[in-house]
């Protein structure tokens, strides 16, 4: 389990489990779930293309993720900011239907991308995905106050001149950064569900946003870890776990808010 | 005008068995999808309504595992689904946020499994691709009195809520002063967008699914407020989307670069794209003209007030 060409998955899982987990914390703070599944799961489209036209898929998937998140952040300044994800992703994936189509031969491959693939790491891809991992925590570091400012106090941030339309777009591209690197791994759908899942049951044990980002890596990690374990004993694919686990530590995170508020309130009486 | 028809629908359209119940098909999911939708993009629910039609998927796909119909697959776990969310999601916008996503984490996880044993049992890769992106041309003739029936059942529960349901979408605070029971309403719509959405999803795929369910009435809530009109809109658009896909898809055997034709869904997603933008684009018009209007009898008015004043002095 960690020999040879394990050892290069282990490192990239790594990875991806950290940049889901800091990344996760502003999608689950700022309520972008819906951006954050459809800019992953659209990318997909573009894998497709890649693979189609003999390019390397993760190529395709940048592409297609940097485009859905400006696309998204352009069609949301003219309408509702759910119906402008719905049809960014139904776009992106009617393209991939029609990139599918004229590649055939490839639906095994496609599977892995969809839900990932343990085995599927090449090493080359290791160092590009590093990469792109410290732009999107280099971005967030950046980007950390006005995140937060204009997530939890959007009055106080108009009032101190914080552009509302460009963080969001800001943090868009970094969700788009985040897609595109976890893709041999997690698989572009599961992707997602390791942003939220972590994320949200940390925010259920502390307030405090440096803790909740450190708690929500650290489930992550744990998460993903397990994942890879179990699915490299039993074969099944690793989105399985991933999917399942984020909703599991989830509701564990709410027994344990709502077992301390039953004390608390225990401890007042 | 044989010879133009000749070159809009290619030879056998007609005819054709697939293509007769493509069309039928098609033509009621998007008017349940298209009147059901209305509601989803006033109430700003369009992430549930996309997350219940891809958690079907794992109904769909474990459905096929056992060898039983997929339709009821895809159904019985987005009606849990929507219950889950609806469970988890209480109080606040961002915690249903957080609890849609949850949901399709966990469904996205079981479709996961699902496809993985469904292509290991049966070694047919081709299962995960036609659940995932479905197929209009795949649509299964005998399934369609069950699909007319659950369309009807779905479009009669909005109908018999209509007002409620209007309401508490416009303005939940003011619906629960009047006595509307706001909760079991949105518990009561979200098992009826699951149902059509799932109906959806299982015979047309994910993908359209969600673009019928959002886009047609997103462009009809550009063009008009009324809510009646809009549902006659989004309906209409969801049908001429989904007609004029099937006429290019069957048309594109003949197109390069392939000698099979271009799939179905890509067609209708372009449209109802394409229609939502129109869509803007026309009651940006419409604004403008009004804006105009407005600004030249405003100079009228205060021109007689000068002429007015001109006189008395």
């Amino acid at each position: 389990m960690f020999s040879g060409f394990m050892v290069d998955t282990w490192i990239a899982a790594s990875m991806v489990a950290v940049i889901a987990g800091v990344v996760g914390f502003f999608v689950v703070l700022r309520g972008s779930a819906f951006v954050a599944h459809a800019i992953p799961h659209g990318s997909f489209g573009g894998a497709a293309g890649a693979v189609l036209i003999g390019a390397n898929p993760i190529a395709g998937l940048g592409i297609f993720a940097v485009g859905g998140a400006l696309g998204i952040g352009w069609l949301s300044r003219r309408g509702r900011h759910d119906v402008a994800t719905a049809l960014a992703l139904v776009l992106m994936l009617g393209l991939g239907a029609l990139f599918l189509s004229f590649s055939v031969e490839y639906a095994e491959a496609i599977y892995s991308l969809l839900f990932g693939e343990v085995l599927g790491v090449p090493a080359d891809d290791l160092l590009p995905m590093a990469g792109l991992g410290l732009a999107c925590i280099l971005a967030i570091a950046i980007l950390y106050r006005p995140l937060l400012l204009t997530a939890i106090t959007p009055e106080v941030a108009e009032a101190r001149g914080v552009r509302a339309g460009r963080i969001e777009t800001g943090f868009l591209l970094v969700v788009a950064l985040a897609a595109t690197m976890t893709v041999p791994v997690v698989g572009v759908l599961l992707m997602f569900s390791l942003m939220i899942g972590p994320a949200a049951t940390a925010r259920s044990f502390t307030d405090s946003p440096l803790q909740a980002i450190g708690l929500s890596v650290a489930v992550a990690l744990a998460i993903v870890w397990f994942a890879i374990a179990v699915s490299y004993l039993t074969n099944l694919p690793v989105g399985f776990f991933v999917g399942t686990l984020g909703a599991v530590s989830y509701g564990c995170g709410r027994g344990w808010a709502a077992w301390r508020r039953g004390r608390t309130v225990a401890l007042a009486a | 005008m044989s010879q133009v028809l000749r070159a809009l629908f290619a030879p056998g359209f007609f005819a054709s068995g697939p293509v007769r119940a493509a069309l039928v098909v098609g033509a009621v999911v998007a008017l349940v999808t298209g009147v059901v939708g209305v509601f989803t993009v006033i109430r700003g629910q369009a992430f549930a309504g996309h997350a219940l039609g891809e958690v079907g998927s794992a109904g769909g796909s474990a459905a096929f595992l056992g060898g039983a119909n997929p339709l009821w697959g895809y159904m019985g776990i987005a009606v849990v689904a929507a219950g889950l969310i609806e469970l988890l999601g209480l109080h606040r916008p961002r915690a249903r946020d957080v609890a849609t996503g949850l949901v399709l984490g966990a469904g996205l996880g079981l479709a996961a499994l699902f496809l993985y044993l469904d292509t290991t049992s049966s070694s047919t890769t081709g299962v995960s691709v036609t659940i995932l992106f479905g197929s209009l041309f795949a649509v299964s003739q005998p399934m369609l009195p069950s699909i007319v029936a659950l369309s009807a059942v779905a479009l009669v529960v909005i109908a018999s809520c209509y007002r409620m349901l209007l309401l508490s979408s416009l303005s939940p605070d003011l619906a629960a002063a009047r006595g509307v029971p706001v909760r079991a309403v949105a518990i009561a719509y979200l098992v009826v967008m699951a149902v059509a959405v799932s109906l959806a999803a299982e015979t047309i795929g994910t993908i359209l699914a969600t673009a019928l369910l959002i886009g047609p009435p997103a462009t009809a809530l550009r063009l008009t407020k009324r809510p009646g009109g809009a549902m006659a809109v989004a309906g209409l658009v969801g049908v001429a989307a989904v007609w004029i896909g099937i006429v290019l898809a069957y048309d594109s055997f003949y197109w390069p670069p392939v000698d099979h034709g271009w799939p179905v869904s890509f067609f209708v997603v372009a449209l109802v794209f394409a229609f939502y933008l129109a869509g803007g684009a026309v009651a940006a018009l419409g604004r403008a003209r009004r804006d105009r209007g407005r600004g030249a009898a405003l100079r009228l008015e205060t021109s007689t007030c000068a002429d007015a004043h001109g006189q008395a002095a």
